[in-house]
């Protein structure tokens, strides 16, 4: 029941009665469970809410009142977004406890649409990895569906590993900063789709980097994916930095061979077979393809997103101090000796090491020399993105230089070495520019994704592209 | 006056910690005195671009000012604000002592 449906093929077996969603929400709840001890995909599963919030939209589809797009889908969610009353800590001990009041607007708008919240997915602790490694203090680590002893990709690594488990219709709303939805798509071969900054509304959302955080969707297919963008995508007046737009039909899109830019620097720096099957799934597509060069954003991207992304990371994260929320100490000594403890205690190695970078960055002295020095490189990364859009309609590059690397493999790796994997996935990020992973080929047990790049507001087109290569490819 | 060229030392170190409300353990301090250091090197590539003239973006994508009628709209009550804390004393937040 329910297995290998896409959403729509699923809505429109729910709505016959054909399928009963509170029977889809139990079994996919129990698959959740079974497998969270081998593959910890949810840092909580939310059961009791599930089913209620089930037996709710069952009732309005047996009486026919219900209307919406998504009646009895079952959503996970990365644990940086807000859910009412489920415990959401963003991957960190120092949110221990702390059940928001509220839904984010992205979850509001889905179960408007009769849409299930199962649970909260596993995630880096804030959104700080690529591998979903740097989990908090006390939280698993992922594991790949296809292979246990590499990595999800991170930062949003439960919702891509779940997504790619389950063979029940599934989707999964996620976050990125600056890859952090299709690295973990590409890694766990599917759909990992970010919209352009400011599509997708903010509220409610656990900030890692405000200029930089853009909540997306994950999906089985293109149009999985698409179809979760139109529910959660609008202008919201609670985020300032929302946009106001058309609402647009994203589940509608045809798919179309639009002139492709295959990033040129972006290429030369993967592995020679993430590079082949690349160039391999551009090929099947037959589209008109031209040759784009990016030699800015494959320099700079990496340093001035990492200047940018931790200097606002340090900032939003000193709102965590143990009195209102979360984590909380004895409370002994002054003030700054309490903040310090609850701090000390609470953040993972990784958060303290960009809380320290980011500190470093914005302290007198080194704040134009860093800080500004990267918010004006930025414009000239934006600008270079956007001459390349006057070429052609999508760029493409592959996903991530490399599969899914083994657990082995990335305890070797420096903080360094760690940042400069996020080549492919930083420049798009950086620029708010929509960009969408599509699983193209396998490597042996791992996946290989490709990454199309759209300009602003152009999701359209780079929809409209992903259909075409995930149909290529099949 | 930009101290650029200044080498981060466990000094610089332990006082952005300070700044960060963090304490750092020794072995935390040694562990993150290199890492800070070849990142932050790596990073001064940075100089070589040339976008002194160039306006800061310090979003992706233009924004305009949002304002709202100053008006009362819903929020949280007293109640629920408090409903996350652990200390609370009469209806308000505890907090530890200033001085």
């Amino acid at each position: 029941m329910g297995e290998g449906l896409s959403i729509k093929q699923f809505v429109t077996e729910v709505k016959k009665g054909n399928i009963s969603v509170l029977e889809h929400t139990e079994k996919i709840l129990s698959e959740a469970e079974q497998s969270n001890s081998q593959y910890h995909y949810f840092n909580l599963i939310a059961r009791e809410a599930a089913l209620k919030q089930a037996g709710e939209v069952e009732a309005s589809i047996k009486t026919g009142r219900n209307k919406g797009m998504l009646p009895g889908v079952p959503l996970s969610v990365k644990d940086c977004i807000c859910v009412q009353g489920i415990e959401s800590r963003a991957g960190s001990k120092i949110l221990s406890g702390y059940e928001p009041l509220f839904d984010a607007t992205v979850i509001e708008r889905a179960r408007a649409e009769g849409a299930i919240i199962i649970g909260k997915t596993s995630q880096d602790e804030f959104g700080f990895g690529t591998f979903n490694t740097n989990v908090g203090i006390g939280f698993e680590i992922p594991k790949n569906p296809h292979d246990i002893k590499r990595c999800c990709g991170g930062s949003s690594g439960g919702s891509a590993g779940f997504t790619a488990l389950t063979k029940l219709t599934h989707a999964s709303i996620g976050e990125s900063t600056g890859g952090s939805i299709a690295c973990p798509a590409s890694f766990c071969g599917v759909v990992g789709l970010t919209p352009t900054y400011g599509r997708v509304s903010r509220y409610g959302l656990i900030d890692y980097a405000n200029s930089l955080d853009k909540i997306g969707s994950m999906g089985k297919t293109v149009e999985d994916a698409a179809l979760l963008l139109e529910v959660i995508a609008g202008y919201d007046s609670n985020d300032s930095t929302s946009l106001k737009q058309e609402k647009d039909d994203f589940s509608k899109i045809e798919p179309s061979k639009l002139k492709i830019g295959i990033v040129k620097e972006l290429f030369e720096n993967c592995d020679a077979p993430v590079k082949k099957e690349c160039m391999n799934a551009i090929k099947k597509l037959g589209a008109k393809t031209q040759e784009i060069s990016l030699p800015l954003n494959a320099k700079y991207g990496i340093a001035a997103y990492y200047i940018i992304s931790t200097s606002e990371a340090s900032t939003n994260l000193a709102r965590y101090c143990g009195m209102r929320y979360g984590l909380h100490e004895k409370l002994e000594g002054n003030f700054n000796e309490y903040f310090s403890k609850v701090r000390s205690n609470g953040f993972n190695k990784e958060a303290k090491r960009r809380i320290l970078l980011g500190t470093f960055a914005r302290m007198a002295g080194f704040r134009d020399a860093y800080y500004l020095r990267a918010m004006k490189a930025r414009t000239r990364l934006i600008r270079e993105f956007k001459e390349a859009f006057s070429k052609v309609d999508v760029l493409a590059n592959p996903t991530m230089p490399i599969v899914a690397p083994t657990f082995e493999a990335i305890e070797k790796l420096t903080p360094l070495q760690q940042y400069a994997m996020d080549l492919c996935t930083v420049p798009a990020n950086l620029a708010g520019m929509p960009h969408i992973s599509v699983p193209v080929a396998m490597q042996g047990k791992a996946p290989v994704g490709l990454m199309l790049t759209a300009d602003h507001l152009q999701e359209k087109k780079m929809i409209q592209a992903a259909l075409a290569v995930e149909s290529a490819c099949k | 006056m930009p101290e650029k060229n200044k080498k981060v030392d466990k000094e610089l170190l332990l006082r952005v910690a300070a700044n960060a409300r963090l304490n750092l353990t020794g072995a935390e301090a040694e562990e993150f005195l290199p890492q800070l250091q070849e990142t932050l090197e790596a990073f001064s590539k940075l100089d070589e671009l040339d976008a002194a003239k160039e306006q800061p973006s310090f979003q992706p994508i233009k924004l305009t000012n949002v304002m709202r009628q100053d008006n009362v709209e819903k929020c949280l009550s007293q109640e629920q604000a408090l409903r996350n804390t652990k200390h609370r004393k009469n209806g308000y937040f505890l907090g530890p002592r200033v001085v």
